[in-house]
């Protein structure tokens, strides 16, 4: 490991939690905060890093592949296919009218009609990092807005492929060069084979994805080494973005399908957690590498036509997104949101002016304005939002908090949670099932989920004890929280967690014994049930009934037991550290039963009690009788 | 031929004397269905469908239990809410009770004498057992008088015994369907009815 790699990583790191929690605190998000950290740190003003900020930028990247998966993990494959109207619909709109529109005013600005479009094509891009990013920390995805913003984007990662097979076609030179990177198998071949291969590549993602992903998970699940799972997951999106690339398709592309493809299996939680943290930080990288490479000497030389050349640029494309979110029918709050959101230049943008350079469809000078232009209008996005969040939105009724609560079922208000589907846990699941209240359902045996899975339970994958495994069940917004896992020590854990993380849950824990019960009690934990109480009673009932006891008798003799028992429970777990000092474990145990049997004899809790008792009277009758 | 179902309902028959006395030779009459509720039903958790099957099955039905707190026990009360349903034994398309033979056979710890206006309890026997007539005609059925023991906390082995052959000989009549209803709701206890039937025929 190099030195200045570490110096470069304590650098980008350190920009990132300097600035981004500043930004946070000032209430302007995440993406702001990478990009202006990036801004500082880079080459025109603090000059920690310089030009190989571009080398960072491409290998970051890769975080909007990873992206893109997890957004595909999100959506299930139904979903998808309900969505492709609004995909092709408002993405060929939004690409198309903001091609012909940027065409047509660089046209006039003179430039020459190869050049005109090609930059038409790279500029209706815009970007899925800040969008989908910005977006999800407004929890703004599930909104009319989101969707849109999302199809439009989705779209737009499946055109570039056409585009930058079209470039060469518009190079004026002729120079059919290949740019690196894209040096694609299929070059070469004709026409419809490129197709065919295409198809069958993206066929393969979609059967991979069903025949050997979640096998293979399995499979590496079995063996139960965190790490191992992580790296797993890790594999598989390298996998299918580097498929994805040799064959000349988009890697975004790519990982998105195998993303949806996987949406269905028991691992999609345990994947999302174990993919985030990757994401999270490459992104973050992503944007300070875009905050860094802003070329602020162009600025500094050319101050107006930079800023003409931007404000122009990202007009053209809000007149052109706002009326496309007029035909999609969004209100006026969805509509600025989606107008605005998407109004910047996107990450796209830099591959193919890169490309456009290389292929001398551009001058050098050009491109660098177009780039700059991009990376300024990818920094002044977040502030677009944030305007139209203080100072538009608030002056119209509606705001999209109000959507929210409609969409919000009561199921999906009345949340429960049960971590642990053994024994406990699923008689638990079916009975709650039985009655309509389905639960979301988290285990750690793969085997088991997916038997579970097949007879129809929705049941994930993962570590219960989690904290990111426990936010992605719904944690946060659940009502109730059931502990059933088989490991007493694993469950108090758990029930340590959440009273930490998440006090506003109620937990109702399964206690394997009476010693467990006890350390619950003193964790303070209020529903307890110890898994053997009501079924030993109940046999205890049934062997009364056998032996010639009436039923009903027997009957409320199991439900008085278990009431006293219960009390007991609480009396003795507080009297219990009076001896704690003295007593060990197993002594303490014995203690305890020799102090239970003692009071249970003395307490005999139903046969003797006066329920439905003749004798006083017959008493009273009888004294009556000698009187009259 | 007229079959009987019982309705007893005790929830601690193992500690009543009388109920013992008049349930024992009751297996010798033909025709009559023994429905233990408390021991069917420790948990009140009452199959109504099964319940209604054998309603159908059976032309005369007795409610049979102590009286507690000038009530019967809460199970049989719970039978009556839970089976008697809306559409089915009552309302206007609820027919399937119509004109069977309903009555209480009651054991009650007090006096005759003290089931009166003028008594300890105030009121008679009849009139605490207005609601389970009530819900009778409201079933369309057919309500005669109850057979009651007074006074069992102070009943003799041979007292008993009494009972509980008068209980068996109008289980007998009532299966032979030699009985006349009109003159049976007559009388305010079903025992004087038999008392003076039996007197008779002897």
């Amino acid at each position: 490991m190099s030195a200045t790699f570490l110096h470069d990583a304590l650098i980008y790191l350190a920009a990132a939690v300097i600035f981004v929690p500043i930004a946070k605190r000032l209430g302007m998000g995440s993406v702001l905060g990478y990009l202006i950290g990036g801004i500082i740190i880079g080459p025109f003003f603090l000059g920690f890093i310089g030009e190989e900020g571009k080398d960072i930028m491409h290998f970051a990247e890769f975080g909007v592949v990873m992206m893109l998966f997890l957004i595909g993990l999100e959506l299930e494959p139904a979903a998808f296919w309900r969505m492709r109207k609004l995909i092709f619909g408002t993405g060929i709109m939004q690409m198309g009218a903001t091609t012909l529109l940027c065409c047509a005013a660089l046209l006039l600005l003179g430039f020459p009609w190869q050049a005109a479009v090609a930059c038409g094509l790279a500029l209706s891009m815009s970007s899925t990092a800040i969008v989908m990013q910005t977006l999800r920390e407004k929890g703004l995805t599930k909104t009319q807005s989101g969707r849109s913003s999302f199809a439009v984007l989705l779209f737009q990662d499946i055109a570039v492929i056409p585009i930058l097979a079209l470039l060469p076609l518009l190079a004026i030179t002729g120079a059919q060069q290949s740019a690196a990177g894209h040096a694609f198998l299929i070059e070469g071949l004709p026409g419809w084979t490129q197709t065919l291969v295409l198809l069958a590549a993206a066929n393969a993602v979609v059967l991979a994805g069903k025949f050997l992903f979640v096998p293979f998970l399995r499979f590496i699940a079995r063996i139960r080494l965190r790490e191992l799972f992580t790296a797993a997951a890790l594999l598989i999106v390298i996998a299918t973005a580097d498929l994805m690339t040799i064959v000349g398709l988009s890697p975004a592309l790519g990982t998105f399908l195998a993303g949806v493809v996987l949406a269905n299996s028991e691992f999609r939680h345990e994947l999302e957690s174990d993919i985030e943290p990757f994401k999270g930080v490459l992104l973050g990288l992503f944007f300070i590498a875009v905050g860094a490479s802003i070329n602020f000497r162009l600025i500094v030389t050319n101050p107006l036509t930079v800023t003409i050349l931007v404000s122009s640029i990202m007009a053209i494309k809000a007149i052109i997104l706002f009326v496309t979110g007029k035909f999609s029918r969004l209100s006026f709050d969805q509509n600025m949101i989606f107008t605005l959101g998407l109004s910047q230049v996107g990450e796209f943008a830099f591959v193919l002016f890169a490309f456009i350079s290389q292929l001398k469809i551009l001058s050098a000078h050009w491109t660098d304005m177009m780039m700059g232009a991009t990376a300024i209008s990818m920094t002044v996005t977040p502030l677009l939002l944030l305007a139209n969040e203080r100072l538009i939105l608030p002056g119209f009724g509606t705001k999209e908090s109000s959507e929210e609560k409609e969409a919000d079922s009561i199921d999906a208000r009345h949340k429960v949670i049960i971590a642990g589907f053994g024994h406990f846990g699923s008689t638990i699941g079916r009975f709650l099932r039985a009655n309509s209240v389905n639960a979301v359902i988290l285990d750690n045996d793969s085997d088991r989920v997916d038997v579970l899975r097949k007879m129809g339970f929705k049941v994930y994958y993962g570590d219960a004890t989690r904290l990111d495994i426990l936010k992605s069940a719904g944690a946060d917004d659940a009502k109730i929280l059931i502990a059933a896992i088989d490991s007493p020590e694993t469950n108090f854990y758990l029930v340590e967690t959440i009273k930490k993380e998440f006090p506003h849950l109620k937990v109702m824990v399964r206690a394997r014994s009476r010693m467990d019960a006890y350390e619950l009690i003193d964790a303070g934990v209020k529903d307890i049930y110890r898994e053997s109480l009501d079924t030993s009673v109940r046999l205890g009932v049934d062997t009364l009934i056998a032996l010639g006891f009436r039923k009903y008798s027997a009957t409320r003799a199991g439900q008085n037991f278990i009431k006293y028992d219960e009390a007991a429970l609480k009396k003795l777990a507080v009297h219990r550290h009076d001896q704690e000092a003295y007593i060990f474990n197993t002594r303490e145990q014995i203690e305890i039963q020799e102090q239970l049997l003692t009071a249970d004899r003395e307490a005999n809790p139903t046969l003797n009690d006066h329920a439905w008792d003749s004798e006083s009277f017959i008493e009273k009758a009888s004294r009556d009788e000698g009187k009259a | 031929m007229n079959k009987i179902l019982i309705l007893f309902a005790h929830p601690r028959f193992e500690k009543s004397k009388t109920n013992r006395a008049l349930l024992k030779n009751i297996g010798q009459v033909a025709g009559v269905t023994l429905r233990d509720l408390y021991e069917e039903y420790p948990d009140f958790n009452i199959d109504i469908e099964r319940e209604k099957e054998l309603l159908l099955a059976h032309e005369i039905i007795i409610w049979h239990h102590p009286l507690y707190m000038y009530s019967a026990p809460a199970l049989l009360k719970q039978w009556m809410d839970m089976v008697l349903e809306h559409g089915w034994a009552h309302g206007s398309r609820g027919n399937k009770l119509k004109d069977k033979i309903i009555f209480n056979a009651v054991t009650i710890g007090g006096t005759k004498e003290a089931y009166a206006a003028n008594g300890h309890n105030k009121f008679t026997i009849r009139e605490f057992l207005i609601p389970f007539e009530q819900t009778a005609n409201l079933c369309k059925m057919i309500y005669l008088p109850p057979f009651a023991v007074h006074g069992t906390h102070l009943l003799t082995e041979k007292n008993l015994n009494e009972y509980a052959r008068l209980y068996q000989a109008l289980l007998e009549k009532l299966a032979q369907g030699n009985f006349d209803i009109r003159i049976t709701r007559k009388y305010s206890y079903l025992n004087d009815w038999l008392a003076k039937e039996m007197g008779a025929n002897l």
